[in-house]
């Protein structure tokens, strides 16, 4: 950028700093001659280093900093310093001088030690233990301990700038516990490139505001000003928005996607009777589906009510004997069985109850639902005890299984899926049963989504009256979701990170 | 659902075409199995539930060869008479009260034929007769029974043999604890009166279904040719289609089937085993309407002689070992499946109708808009909970509905959301605040309805961060109803998770909807929280009753 340019651009922070890194270098010097905060050089610097203007090195160094004990010494004194002093008024007994130094039992024991090793002292055995001030120990009083001097200084203190008698102390009380640590900084200095000299050179004083006020828009006074130049490529602090959380957000686009397929959306319970979960699907009551360890029943209360008679005898004959020319499963349908309380095990109770209500004049007729669903499983990162379903129903005299292809292909490739496949399955109330895989664009790999067919007659007939095709799909949707948002843990789904929610990229199809 | 490993060659051989291993993945798929893995030696294949006669190499070889055309329509088994008799005696427990039985002779059992046979009989036992809870298989060295054999009731105690693989003789009701197997099982027959056995002329035990077999005269091994086989159990309807699963399985082996009399309970005698093929109807034009297509009499005969089936003047033939085939729509759907499901192109219907959303998920994503609106962040949490979350930490009691041997620690139904969210601002203590989230969903009480419970949406607001108070939360409160131009009223009261004289309850419209306030330091501590949360929860589904019974009458404004 030309220089002219570039001097505009500068923050007054910069302003500051720029004209004295001529002579200074260091943040602290920078600091007390700017009469800036730390922060605030340091922001400087970064800035001007960000338009080439200077050079910032790093040196490291190593400095002594003091620890817990370290700093209690530097104001009481040392153990054995204040020992010695003790022995100043005279010979004592080893328990007065504790007493009156203050000393603890370990500091007592090292003190004995150090001054001993020093020849400062005379030690001497009788009744209790009395010391006396020897002379080596006159001289230490009066010279003053190494030790006690270096822990005077103000610290951290830059290793290099030490003496040999200092580093000698130093050494010593790097033995002792809690006194003091060594440790490696960093000390940052800046110079002038030959560009920031240019300008410095040049002078950098001009006259820019930094902002727009109420005052100079009243006054009119902006009409003369010149505005600073922003660096506009800068990284700025992230701000959080509020938000919908993210899956949520893809429900809400699935729920739009089937309003705009013409499918009225349909609502219910999640706590469903056996009878509508099971029984109205054709699902056999010993049904391996229906056991303890794979589907939520409630404790108490344990049984619910069943709907009117004259349903609840069709559904029992379709299961025992069979409508509309089945054979029926050949078994003795029981009605506890069917009153027992589940959490739904998936959406399709919905929409037996929805063939259970509309009248022949409602149709053809297409509806729609999302909602959570339930299992019976651990948590892990390929399970979940809720997941998310969304079902689908056309009802009507003239739809067909081709239809019921069409329709999928459309609702995926919506879905960001050109390529749906769709292989035989098997499920107690569909026939034909197709299990959905949908080609991942980027991977290149088919997505297994789940299940959907055309409901058999023994599930059509005792709900609706006739054997009219209702084509139906219950497809998962967790997986969708977890791809979009390159999620492989299930557990994230749900986990309320609210870092991930925040960061969670929009919904955006 | 089962998983089934085959042998490659085994199942090539019975196939009689070797398929170059994309075709034969592709194929195998769109038959309508799921395959698991497949390699030079093994094909492991997932089968539905509904098709347990491919539990088998044979019946999957066989299913296969129809249906790529290798060797299509009904299958012949040829029968003959064995002359043995089976007497099925009125000592049985009235739990276990049929028997049916075979001889199949002639077959070359080893290491791998005794494989595949204790894979049907495995496979058939957890799924079709669900884990021997309906029936059980056996199969014997003929060589080693005296007939006619007798299938009786004995008293437990009394019953004496040596169970296989055990080294000594137990009696039947130390075969319950003490073999691997009888306490699998146990928990079918244990409070059984009776225990029904198989004995044969000489009086020997030859096994006591559903349970094990006797090692002695029940075992098969390298120099087995000839077997009795049998089928036990409550329901006479599965037994029959189990046994002749097992019994093709064996013909297509390279056995030959002999029928046995087995004279019921009831005096009557079945000539066992019936492998006649089930006649039924098909409506041609009932299939093409149902699946969009155009076929002909002659293609839709080809496409049911593909799934295995004889046709014959609009008379369909239902091999004996299908169990699934219980209405015409049966025979449909194995028509598309010949046909190739990926052979339908899909079209539109040319109908129309009106898409709509239930108007109280509108009104629900409405109050999130605005809600986010106010910068908040909007959480989903699980509805299972359990009682520490619910009422210890939150310092409330609630009599909550629990659910049954759930494998977490959550084993309990919701009563309240605001728990839920504490619990989501103690799992987010490392994360940046403010922290001012929400959450929509149901909670659970006992009331008066279908099941007995009475389901609620609700909103939960909770405010984290240094600054948030009762003024704080209520001005969310205000900015929400008057968004939803709706009145409400703050009246004071009680309530154990809120600070005494900072909480009370939202009314509209004179019904209780909801309660506001600041969380009390307690509950903030048992959440591990360090900052104040103000909070409000409101009854949504009340709310939005309330909202639709006040509906407002426009005037028109011209005469327009």
């Amino acid at each position: 950028m030309e220089i002219e340019k570039l001097i505009r651009t500068l923050h007054p922070l910069e302003r500051k700093v720029l004209p004295l890194l001529d002579k200074f270098h260091t943040i602290d010097v920078l600091q007390e001659k700017s009469g800036l905060k730390d922060v605030e050089v340091m922001r400087a610097l970064q800035w001007l280093q960000n338009k080439s203007l200077i050079r910032v090195k790093e040196d490291l160094h190593e400095q002594a900093l003091l620890e817990e004990n370290g700093k209690l010494y530097a104001s009481k004194g040392l153990p054995e310093k204040r020992f010695l002093e003790i022995l100043a008024q005279g010979e004592q007994p080893i328990s007065e001088i504790l007493k009156k130094a203050q000393l603890s039992k370990d500091e007592l024991n090292s003190s004995l030690g150090i001054l001993k090793g020093k020849a400062a002292i005379d030690i001497k055995k009788g009744n209790c233990l009395s010391v006396s001030l020897a002379e080596n120990g006159k001289k230490l009083l009066d010279k003053g301990f190494p030790e006690q001097k270096l822990l005077d200084k103000s610290f951290p203190v830059e290793l290099k700038a030490l003496s040999d008698e200092e580093k000698f102390a130093l050494e010593n009380l790097k033995k002792r516990k809690d006194i003091i640590k060594l440790h490696i900084a960093k000390t940052k200095s800046a110079y002038l490139t030959s560009h920031g000299r240019k300008l410095v050179e040049r002078g950098i004083k001009v006259d820019v505001e930094d902002k727009i006020t109420p005052e100079m828009l009243r006054s009119g006074t902006w009409k003369n000003k010149e505005f600073r130049r922003f660096d506009i490529e800068i990284n700025v602090p992230k701000i959080y928005g509020g938000k919908r959380h993210f899956v949520k957000d893809a429900i809400d686009y699935i729920r739009k996607l089937m309003v705009s397929f013409g499918f009225k959306e349909m609502k219910g319970p999640l706590l469903q009777t056996s009878f509508w979960n099971f029984d109205s699907l054709f699902t056999a009551q010993d049904h391996p589906v229906r056991d303890l360890q794979d589907t939520f029943y409630i404790k108490e209360p344990e049984l619910g009510k069943l709907p009117d008679d004259a349903l609840v005898s069709r559904v029992r004959q379709a299961h025992e004997k069979g409508v509309a020319g089945s054979t029926g499963w050949q078994y003795q349908w029981s009605e506890k069985e069917a009153r027992k309380n589940v959490l739904r095990t998936h959406t399709t109770v919905l929409s037996a109850r929805t063939l259970a209500e509309i009248k022949k004049s409602d149709l053809p007729a297409k509806f729609f639902a999302i909602g959570r669903c339930f299992r019976n499983e651990t948590l892990d990162w390929a399970h979940l005890f809720e997941f998310n379903q969304f079902e689908g129903i056309v009802v009507g005299e003239d739809v067909n299984f081709a239809h019921h292809i069409g329709f999928l292909k459309e609702f995926f490739k919506r879905l960001g899926f050109e390529k749906a496949r769709f292989r035989p399955a098997y499920f107690p109330y569909t026939e034909m049963s197709l299990e959905i895989d949908v080609f991942h664009p980027v991977y290149k790999k088919w997505i297994e989504l789940g299940g959907s067919g055309i409901f058999r007659p023994e599930v059509v007939v005792p709900l609706l009256g006739k054997d009219i095709p209702v084509l139906a799909w219950g497809p998962g949707f967790d997986r969708i979701i977890m791809d979009y948002y390159k999620i492989n843990d299930m557990r994230e789904l749900y986990k309320n990170d609210l870092k991930k929610i925040r960061e969670a990229k929009s919904w955006i199809r | 659902m089962p998983t089934v490993t085959l042998n490659k060659a085994v199942f090539e051989k019975l196939v009689g075409k070797k398929l170059p291993i994309d075709k034969l993945k592709d194929r195998i798929s769109m038959l309508g199995t799921d395959l698991g893995r497949i390699d030079e030696k093994e094909i492991e294949v997932e089968i539905f539930p509904n098709r347990p006669d491919m539990l088998s190499e044979q019946g999957f070889a066989r299913a296969f060869s129809s249906f790529i055309g290798a060797k299509t329509g009904l299958r012949k088994y040829d029968i003959k008479k064995s002359g043995y008799k089976l007497l099925v005696e009125k000592s049985l427990p009235k739990e276990w009260p049929y028997a049916l039985a075979c001889v199949v002779k002639g077959i070359k059992f080893d290491d791998e034929k005794i494989r595949e046979v204790i894979q049907i009989q495995e496979k058939l036992g957890t799924t079709l007769l669900r884990k021997r809870k309906k029936g059980g298989l056996g199969l014997y060295p003929l060589e080693k029974i005296e007939f006619p054999v007798r299938f009786v009731g004995m008293e437990p105690d009394e019953i004496n043999f040596r169970p296989l693989e055990y080294p000594s003789v137990i009696t039947g009701r130390q075969i319950l604890s003490k073999h691997p197997t009888g306490r699998e099982y146990a928990h079918i027959c244990q409070d059984w009166r009776k225990f029904p056995v198989f004995v044969d002329s000489k009086e020997t035990i030859m096994s006591m279904p559903p349970i094990i077999n006797s090692h002695t005269v029940g075992k098969i091994d390298e120099t087995t040719r000839d077997v009795f086989l049998e089928i036990t159990g409550n329901d006479m309807y599965v037994l029959q289609h189990a046994f002749n699963i097992m019994a093709t399985s064996l013909a297509d082996m390279g056995g030959q089937i002999y029928s046995i009399d087995c004279i019921q309970q009831d005096g009557s005698k079945l000539s066992v085993p019936n492998l006649a093929p089930r006649e039924m109807k098909i409506d041609i034009s009932y299939a093409n309407k149902l699946l969009g297509t155009e076929f002909t009499e002659k293609e839709i005969k080809k496409y049911l002689e593909r799934m295995g089936y004889g046709y014959k003047n609009k008379k369909v033939y239902v091999p004996c070992y299908r169990v699934d085939v219980l209405h015409q729509i049966d025979l449909v759907e194995d028509i598309a499946i010949a046909y190739g499901y990926e052979n339908f192109n899909g079209k539109l219907p040319d109908f129309f109708t009106v898409g709509e959303e239930a108007p109280f998920e509108v009104f629900k994503n409405k109050i999130s808009n605005i809600l986010v609106g106010l910068g908040l962040l909007e959480c989903f949490t699980y509805h299972l909970s359990n009682k520490k979350i619910q009422c210890e930490k939150a310092n409330c009691s609630i009599d909550l509905i629990e659910v049954r041997d759930t494998k977490t620690e959550d084993n309990c139904l919701r009563a309240w959301l605001i728990p839920c969210l504490l619990k989501v601002l103690m799992e987010n203590k490392h994360n940046e605040y403010p922290q001012n989230i929400f959450d929509i969903g149901t909670i659970f009480k006992r009331g008066n309805s279908e099941t007995g419970i009475v389901e609620n949406d609700r909103l939960a607001v909770l405010l984290c961060n240094e600054k948030s108070d009762y003024t704080k939360i209520r001005q969310v409160l205000d900015y929400l109803f008057a968004q939803l131009d709706l009145k409400y009223k703050v009246e004071e009261a009680d309530h154990g998770a809120f600070i005494g004289g900072r909480v009370g309850r939202i009314m509209s419209d004179n019904a209780k909807v909801g309660y506001i306030g600041e969380i009390s330091p307690e509950v903030l501590s048992n959440f591990a929280l360090e900052l104040p949360v103000a909070a409000l929860e409101l009854n949504l589904t009340e709310l939005f009753e309330t909202m639709n019974k006040n509906v407002r009458i426009f005037h028109p404004v011209s005469d327009w």
